[in-house]
């Protein structure tokens, strides 16, 4: 065997290639942000331009406006119903339609999203000749749709975290003079709340995410961010849009790095505890 | 402690007043005609049980007898389907866990991981909105009692087994409960530590005068901490009894066979005298002679029971006397334990029995070994007939 072949084995070669897929379009879009030429495969010089044409862009800025509005509040309404259907599949035994809920709560996980978005728009339309409502799609319909596909996520996240939840805590709690929404409130509630956060998180990021669902429902006048960078990169390639991916990919990537930070942090932490305790036991 | 947790024992051990004896006495916990069903499966069958302020009173069974449900029953967590439960004289059925006057320890600790310890002591006071300053004093008392001081604002997540043990406990009487419920305190600690632990419990048990319950597996456990047993299995009560009443004095082959090991030999009657009663068994291939003032029905069958640490073994035949019991037999397997050695010895009839030998002697070779022919023997009032 050659000595290049041994040095760049089977598994290292299958490195590069899955992290040179993963990067190089990535690569790809954030130099064509900074890119003076309109051409993507044309580098003609260093530029701000694309940033600064963005920024006055009010169709974009109000997209994005939108998107935050819609996503915040979904992500909110579904972390609030997913603890409710979480914590009822864990911790009641018996109730009407239990089976059923427990069945069809991961329907929309596995759902194409245009299955999900014609049901949708076919029930606003019914709802709109049934009872008049909604009279055109926009803000409400987009909302109520990303609340339904992210309250399952909620809804499943939660439900896991629960089983881990013992169950001795709130009888404690209980035992030593807490009712069953004071014990709920004060300690189930405080260890569930990392799983809260992390579904709120996840419910944000699927509904900013979405453009299939919100083009089915949407009507006159609510354009949510991904539908309009899908609508502008359609007509041709937009430098402009390269650098609104930019700044998500540094918002995000930043989110990351900070997060890895903190937990590396805690974990060394608690095992420093951990043995330190185990010390002092003996 | 060490020193001072022996005193309590025995003191507690040496208590001339046994309450359970005494038909004036008001039973403090009360269990009338309790069951309990879950579904179709009846955990707890009509159970009467009376259990006196100031006990440490243990339910012991294997598993799925009844007593977790029992004191599930007792912290207010279940309710029985049918009979009273009754702490101090009033009914508790249907008052919720919060408004009862006894706290439980978890078999899991159940400490709330966000919170240190000093606030999962105070948990409960900071409930009952007590003072401050009666509150501060309440836990710096708590956390003196279990030596915990120390760790005061510690996580849970940062203490040993046994730190979280003391801390469960110190949460647990925080409120000063009329009754404290246990449910296996000591089954999540290694050996040495339960030890150490249960003389604590019996110590600070005896210190405070609450009423414990407990609730156990474990036999051994069950003997060493209580002032009395009640040994369960399938949902009902089998005996109640001393440690040493239920170990000396079983009432059934279960009992006997639960607590501790025995030998156990099926017989009938042949000849029931005022002090002795003679049971003719095949296990033996002979008599056996039983100290006993019951009356037995001429060859009705009954089982005796002998315990391994009652019973010689010797490789001469032992003097006969009246009352003594002797078997042939050869030794077929023996364990070395250290304080005592295990010798099991196969009998003509081809019973093993099981004989516990002290190692009394600092002797290099066990001058009884494998494949030796051995006599063992037992006195009349070493043994117990049992009915049932």
């Amino acid at each position: 065997m050659s000595k290049f072949l041994r040095k760049f084995d089977f598994l290292q070669v299958i490195l590069i290639l899955s992290l040179a897929l993963l990067y190089i379009p990535i690569i790809v879009m954030v130099v064509g942000s900074f890119n003076a030429s309109q051409l993507a495969n044309h580098w003609t010089g260093f530029t701000l331009e694309w940033f600064v044409k963005l920024f006055n862009d009010r169709r974009v800025l109000e997209a994005a406006l939108l998107s935050v509005e819609i996503a915040f509040l979904a992500s909110t309404i579904s972390v609030i119903l997913g603890t409710l259907i979480g914590i009822s599949l864990v911790r009641v035994p018996r109730f009407f339609g239990r089976l059923l809920l427990t069945t069809m709560i991961t329907a929309p996980l596995v759902m194409p999203d245009v299955i999900t978005g014609l049901c949708q728009a076919l029930l606003f339309n019914q709802t709109r000749v049934l009872f008049g409502w909604p009279t055109q799609g926009g803000f409400v319909t987009i909302l109520l749709a990303h609340i339904t596909f992210t309250m399952a996520y909620a809804a499943v996240t939660i439900q896991s975290r629960m089983l881990t939840v013992d169950r001795s805590l709130e009888d404690a709690a209980m035992d030593l003079g807490a009712g069953p929404v004071r014990a709920f409130v004060e300690i189930t509630l405080p260890i569930i709340a990392p799983a809260l956060f992390s579904s709120w998180l996840l419910g944000l990021t699927l509904s900013l995410d979405d453009v299939v669902i919100a083009s089915f429902v949407t009507g006159p006048g609510a354009t949510t961010l991904p539908m309009t960078i899908y609508s502008k990169v359609k007509l041709g390639v937009s430098p402009d849009m390269n650098a609104l991916a930019t700044i998500i990919l540094a918002i995000v990537g930043a989110g990351v790095i900070i997060s890895n930070i903190i937990m590396v942090r805690a974990e060394k932490q608690r095992q420093l505890d951990e043995s330190k305790a185990m010390a002092e036991a003996h | 402690m060490s020193t001072n947790h022996q005193t309590a024992h025995r003191n507690a051990k040496q208590d001339p007043e046994k309450p359970w004896l005494n038909p004036n006495a008001k039973p403090f916990v009360r269990f009338q005609n309790v069951s309990k069903q879950f579904g179709d499966f009846t955990a707890v069958d009509s159970i009467n049980l009376d259990i006196y302020k100031g006990e440490m009173f243990a339910l012991v069974g294997g598993s799925g007898c009844g007593k977790t449900t029992l004191l599930r029953m007792l912290a207010g967590f279940l309710d029985p389907s049918a009979g009273k439960v009754m702490i101090d004289g009033t009914d508790v059925n249907g008052v919720p866990p919060y408004e009862r006057p006894v706290n439980m320890m978890f078999q899991s600790y159940a400490l709330f991981p966000h919170m240190t310890v000093e606030k999962n002591i105070a948990y409960a006071l900071k409930l009952d909105k007590m003072e401050k300053d009666e509150r501060k004093r309440r836990i710096d008392e708590a956390l003196e009692m279990v030596q915990m001081s120390k760790f005061a604002h510690r996580k849970p997540h940062q203490l040993s087994g046994g730190q979280r043990q003391r801390v469960a406990l110190a949460r647990a009487l925080i409120k000063r409960p009329k009754v404290l419920l246990l449910d296996e305190p000591l089954s999540a600690l290694d050996k040495k530590l339960r030890e150490a632990t249960q003389f604590e419990l019996m110590a600070i048990q005896y210190k405070l005068g609450i009423t414990f319950i407990f609730v156990t597996h474990d036999q051994e456990e069950a003997m060493a901490l209580s002032s009395r047993i009640a040994v369960l299995d399938k949902g009902q009560v089998i005996q109640v009894g001393t440690p040493s009443e239920i170990y000396e004095f079983p009432n059934s082959r279960f009992v006997a066979e639960f607590v501790g090991s025995t030998n156990m030999f099926e017989g009938t009657v042949v000849e029931d005298t005022p002090n002795q009663v003679v049971i003719e068994s095949a296990s033996t291939k002979g008599n056996i002679n039983v100290d006993d003032v019951g009356r037995y029905q001429i060859g009705q069958t009954v089982w005796v029971n002998v315990r391994p640490e009652k019973i010689k073994l010797s490789k001469t035949k032992p003097a006969k006397h009246a009352g003594l019991n002797v078997l042939e037999g050869t030794v077929s397997e023996l364990g070395y334990r250290g304080n005592h050695v295990i010798y099991r010895v196969k009998a003509a009839s081809g019973k093993i029995i099981m004989v516990f030998a002290q190692s009394q002697n600092r002797t290099e070779e066990l001058d009884i070994t494998w494949d030796d022919k051995v006599f063992i023997s037992w006195e009349a009032d070493g043994c117990i007939i049992v009915k049932s």
